[in-house]
């Protein structure tokens, strides 16, 4: 991890050094694959929470495979759109695991799961205005400046809206970038589940998405369901292969953002190895057929962002 | 720092715990009907995930009773209990003191002890690391200096005492083979240790948790049998220290004055009902 004493501003450090190519997600059910086929596989990610336990087979295990394989780390109980203050313990305790392990890069969600002392285990929404914006905007700020790195802030699965709402996740995910410099996790099949969930394109969504700030891509299956009067209600459920229309979107994103890291998410009804790197080796095939990205749209959609 | 009056997390929160109330003010679906079943995708993730999170946990609790009795059994217990950190693997502490009092479990009064024994496996898993002193090591103390020693036991050490033969259950359910009908009419009492990367389930002579406390408190190997007497007056010293030097419990072992008010992590100190 870079260490530094000046305070420049987050802007211009490197969030993330994944390679632009195919991750997954470590599942210790496939650790003993994972070192029998040493695979190309381009980077793992493992959720931060999972490994704050003093020692163990978890840490036996990720030492083993940050040694082998570039890492990301994934927070889930950071509860950023909380509404109460960041948990600085939990800060603290997120701090010791990518001080420990130094990561390629740290990502977190757009979403609050933490109530008073309650860890809910959900990334639950909020809604978009003045006043999560600014709430949220502290939050990313202080949890910069205590890793000393910016972050990737994800975009959520939605099942509902605000009426509160006064912004569009694309303009609230762009003004949180401009107001503490973090990156973004770019989540495709959340974007799906969210846009078939609200009723808005997700094409449009992802052509809109602030693409030159995306460092990471996560791709995973969604599970179908239907809702009172049998509108279809998705859910992001990650336990399925991908399907078709997050690996369309996904090819979409490609092409305004280039090659980046792509991760499968598979974390709920695990499948065997071969199932999950034949994944990975689909999203590969995806990012060599693309070009590196386009410098002229990134620098264009940087000075948008600057005047706007 | 608060965010708007118009998002309260703290309602959207009683609404996500309670399937009885109806979905929060302020939300919409896409089509103007009541959000209902949107809402209760959360409430779903929010139960599941943690109804899983203690299946995970607690799995020969729950081939004890079955899949769908300890889904009901950890609702229940996600209900009232919800984590206190976001560390999932520290979830479930006071579950086993729930399965106690849980009134459809009365049948099985063991499961309550095996949901402790499952709890202290996977605080082992988790403890810190430690390397377990070498069995040439202790070959190479005197045997008669050792009334007078004390030692250091490891990290992730516990004990859990039962009035049911825990080890015995736990074991059948690890193994699957031996499913000829369990004798209840015994207690065992259970030693959890991770001297390595496996986490180790031994079953102690009886008298052997109260021996193993008194070393966790400093005491010297005699104070720790003149415990352990007490208590059972046939206790078997040497079959436990067998089971003891086995299992790799000892980190240190050192014929030293007795330590005052050890500040190791004490043993899980709980003595089945």
């Amino acid at each position: 991890m870079e260490t530094r004493s000046a305070p420049e501003p987050n802007r211009a450090r490197v969030a993330s050094s994944l390679p632009a190519r195919a991750g997954l997600g470590f599942k210790s059910a496939h650790f003993s694959d994972i070192e029998a086929s040493a695979p190309g596989i381009g980077f793992f990610e493992i959720h931060a929470e999972n490994y704050m336990g003093a020692g163990g087979p978890p840490h036996a295990q990720l030492t083993r495979l940050r040694r082998d394989f570039p890492l990301s780390i994934h927070g889930v109980g950071l509860s950023i759109g909380g509404a109460g203050r960041l948990d600085r313990d939990h800060l603290r305790r997120v701090k010791s695991v990518v001080e420990r392990y130094e990561p390629a890069a740290f990502s977190e969600h757009l979403a609050w799961s933490t109530q008073g002392a309650r860890f809910l285990n959900d990334l639950l929404p909020l809604p978009y205005n003045a006043a999560t914006l600014a709430h949220v905007a502290a939050h990313v700020d202080e949890i910069q400046a205590a890793l000393g790195r910016p972050i990737l802030l994800e975009n959520p699965a939605a099942y509902l809206r605000f009426r509160s709402s006064d912004y569009s996740e694309i303009e609230f995910l762009r003004e949180i970038v401009r107001r503490a410099g973090c990156r973004l996790l770019l989540d495709v099949t959340n974007a799906y589940v969210s846009a078939t969930n609200l009723g808005f394109s997700a094409e449009d969504y992802i052509d809109a998405f602030p693409m030159l700030y995306v460092e990471e891509i996560h791709l995973a299956g969604y599970a179908e369901d239907s809702d009172e009067i049998g509108d279809p209600l998705l859910i992001d459920a990650h336990c399925a292969p991908i399907q078709k229309e997050v690996w369309r979107l996904y090819d979409r994103a490609l092409a305004r953002r280039g090659p980046v890291a792509t991760l499968i998410e598979w974390d709920n009804e695990i499948p065997p190895w071969p199932l999950l790197s034949a994944q990975a080796a689909r999203a590969e095939r995806f990012l060599k057929k693309r070009p590196l990205a386009s410098e002229d749209r990134a620098e264009s959609e940087a000075l948008h962002d600057d005047v706007g | 720092m608060t965010m708007s009056a118009d998002f309260d997390q703290g309602a959207f929160v009683r609404a996500l715990l309670d399937p009885e109330l109806p979905a929060p003010n302020g939300i919409d679906a896409r089509h103007g009907f009541p959000p209902e079943r949107r809402f209760a995708v959360y409430r779903n993730n929010v139960c599941v995930g943690l109804v899983d999170a203690l299946a995970e946990r607690f799995p020969i609790c729950r081939q004890l009773v079955g899949d769908e009795f300890f889904r009901a059994m950890a609702r229940c217990y996600v209900r009232e209990f919800l984590p206190r950190t976001p560390m999932l693997f520290e979830y479930g502490d006071g579950f086993a003191t729930f399965v106690s009092k849980f009134e459809p479990a009365r049948e099985l009064p063991y499961l309550a002890d095996v949901a402790w024994l499952e709890y202290a496996v996977g605080q082992a898993y988790h403890a810190e690391d430690a390397a377990p002193l070498p069995m040439d090591a202790i070959r190479a103390l005197p045997p008669d200096r050792l009334a007078d020693a004390t030692a250091v036991l490891h990290p992730s050490a516990h004990v859990i005492t039962s009035k049911y033969p825990i080890v015995s259950i736990w074991r059948r359910h690890m193994s699957d083979e031996d499913l000829s009908p369990l004798e209840l009419d015994h207690g065992e009492e259970a030693l959890v240790v991770r001297p390595q990367l496996a986490v180790n389930v031994a079953a102690l002579p009886i008298g052997g948790s109260a021996f193993v406390r008194a070393l966790e408190d400093g005491r010297t190997f005699g104070t720790a049998m003149d415990a352990a007497t007490r208590l059972v007056a046939e206790f078997d010293l040497t079959g436990c220290l067998q089971a003891l030097l086995v299992a790799k419990v000892f980190l240190s072992i050192s014929v030293t004055p007795e330590r005052q008010n050890a500040s190791r992590r004490g043993p899980l100190d709980h003595s089945g009902a």
